[in-house]
């Protein structure tokens, strides 16, 4: 099993507007890509359990000449609220990391 | 803006930076007019940084930072006789926030000596308009949100409309030396003055996006601070302004990406944007073509954002080096919460109002909010944010006054002495003000893309000096 940091050579997360949350994985070569990108644990029933988000919302789109895979959710909770801890939703792609891809 | 008998085969859109305010650098501005530029574009804000800035018409940059990149780019407007394009003016782009950036402007203009013709489009929103159109159904939601009712719209201190580019062409073609503009989607921006000047749509769009953010689409964003675009009717060049650095066809493509939630299709006013059949090439050491991108026309629609202010909160930081407490965290954290809410209880009781408090472990979980793996090592230290959350500013004094010495001598256990943690400020509590949310996230439907928008011309052309 690898690991998310394993395969990708750059993972990142912003917020997309103000109610939205992008995750961005660019894989580590074509054939990391091909190998992982489509993994059960990158699929919106798994992100929605690991972010909290709603599994109906959670969009994931493969870009396949990037080598990449981006993942979009709705925020959990409203940018600048009383508990906001990431204005910017800049460290979301942290929980990603050691997620183990089938 | 000079005339020209024939449209161009390809317009030059010199793009300074990211937000005006970030930093124009002169050298940047200095190539590209060398380049040939036809005009100069970029916008002055974003959503990104919260709600507060729309809601209380606050700048994000010093006014020192913003007046000091317009005089590069109204000097540089003046010097090369074509137009200079501001959208997002003051980040929220609400009419105080455009105002604050006119009169900086018109304070250049005396100081230079200049006397541009300046349109300034404004795109607040009447509350009352708004609940009309609602009823008429021009109101649509964006996922995640429902309906709008009218209470949400009540809520909001200021609503604006981001513009698309037709407000743009409209004052440039009225002779416009510089435009100044409310909220603006970033890509329209950018793209205005090349639609002004026929290019193709899908060529002036994807220009305009992978632009919005200056030298971000660059490989190496931390060299220069802009970009030039060059774009023609079938697709655009882009190139760095700092001779030193270059665009890859990765960069380039990658930052499409790029705080969109989508890759691949843009929605703006009056079309979507499809870059799925795009294709990136590098045409020489620094610059990248591209090519493919469709547009397709849509019904007319403006992006509501509105601000609305909620409670007050005032904030407490301690720093903790005790081992003893570090190896106890998570105990520590919920032993000193129950304590400090039981110490509002007792102390205000009902006053306290629907008060919140939440303490945050820096250095241990506070930015994700979530329970550390077990086994995780004790960090060397951490710092403990305490943000009190309540009705009224004075409230939320109160209420961390009266949780003051809990959270300045909570002990880890019964019995032992009084520890005192590491305040760094004195008074410790600090008033930050209100919360802002964002309520609406809702698209406005009009024929007309000037229905919704006002533009006042200062012309310091013929006129005084002064503006009333």
């Amino acid at each position: 099993m690898a690991k998310v940091r394993d395969v990708c050579r750059h993972v990142r997360s912003k917020n997309a507007g103000a109610f939205w949350v992008t995750i961005d994985l660019f894989f580590d070569g074509h054939d990391n890509y091909l190998r992982y990108g489509q993994s059960q644990a990158l699929r919106p029933a798994a992100i929605a359990s690991l972010c909290g988000a709603d599994p109906a919302r959670v969009k994931r789109v493969l870009v396949a000449n990037l080598a990449m895979v981006k993942i979009s959710y709705p925020r959990t909770s409203p940018q600048g609220g009383i508990v906001e801890r990431d204005m910017h939703s800049g460290q979301q792609f942290v929980r990603l990391l050691d997620v183990e891809l089938g | 803006m000079p005339a020209e008998s024939k449209p161009p085969d390809a317009v030059k859109v010199l793009v300074p930076v990211g937000s005006l305010g970030a930093g124009v650098q002169e050298a940047d501005v200095r190539y590209g007019l060398a380049a040939g530029a036809h005009a100069i574009a970029s916008d002055a804000g974003s959503t990104d940084s919260g709600a507060a800035y729309l809601a209380l018409g606050n700048s994000k940059y010093s006014r020192e930072a913003v007046q000091r990149d317009l005089r590069i780019l109204m000097a540089a407007q003046a010097e090369a006789g074509i137009p200079l394009v501001i959208g997002s003016c003051g980040q929220s782009g609400s009419d105080r926030a455009l105002d604050w950036t006119r009169d900086l402007a018109l304070e250049i203009a005396r100081e230079l000596r200049l006397t541009p013709r300046i349109a300034v489009i404004y795109s607040e929103q009447d509350r009352a308009v708004l609940k009309a159109k609602n009823a008429q159904g021009k109101i649509q939601p964006l996922a995640p949100h429902g309906p709008l009712s009218d209470a949400t719209i009540d809520e909001c201190a200021h609503i604006v409309a981001a513009m698309g580019p037709a407000p743009y062409i409209a004052a440039l073609q009225e002779g416009a030396d510089i435009v100044l503009g409310g909220r603006t989607t970033d890509p329209a921006v950018l793209a205005a003055v090349p639609l002004s000047r026929g290019m193709a749509a899908a060529s002036a769009w994807h220009a305009g996006k992978v632009g919005e953010c200056g030298a971000q689409c660059t490989a190496n964003p931390a060299r220069g601070k802009g970009v030039l675009l060059r774009i023609s009717d079938d697709g655009f060049d882009v190139e760095p302004l700092a001779v030193e650095n270059h665009c890859s066809p990765h960069s380039v493509s990658a930052h499409m990406l790029y705080e969109n939630s989508d890759p691949f299709q843009l929605s703006e006013p009056g079309g979507m944007l499809d870059v799925s059949a795009a294709r990136y090439e590098q045409l020489d050491d620094r610059t990248v073509r591209v090519q493919g991108a469709r547009w397709e026309a849509r019904p007319y629609t403006m992006k509501l954002e509105g601000a609305a202010p909620g409670p007050f909160q005032t904030i407490m930081l301690i720093g903790i080096e005790d081992p003893d407490v570090l190896s106890q965290l998570d105990l520590f954290h919920d032993r000193l919460h129950a304590a400090l809410c039981q110490r509002v209880d007792s102390t205000l009781g009902a006053e306290a109002g629907d008060y919140h408090i939440s303490l945050r472990l820096y250095g241990w979980n506070a930015v994700s909010g979530r329970p550390v793996p077990l086994g995780t090592q004790p960090p060397r230290e951490v710092g403990v944010l305490c943000v009190v959350t309540a009705a009224t500013q004075s409230l939320a004094t109160r209420i961390a006054k009266a949780c003051n010495p809990y959270f300045f001598h909570f002990p880890i256990r019964h019995g032992i002495e009084l520890p005192s943690y590491g305040f760094p400020f004195s008074p410790a509590e600090i008033e930050r003000g209100r919360v802002y949310e964002f309520k609406l996230n809702h698209v406005l439907q009009t024929d007309d893309p000037l229905e919704f928008v006002r533009t006042v011309w200062v012309d310091l052309k013929g006129g005084p000096r002064t503006h009333g």
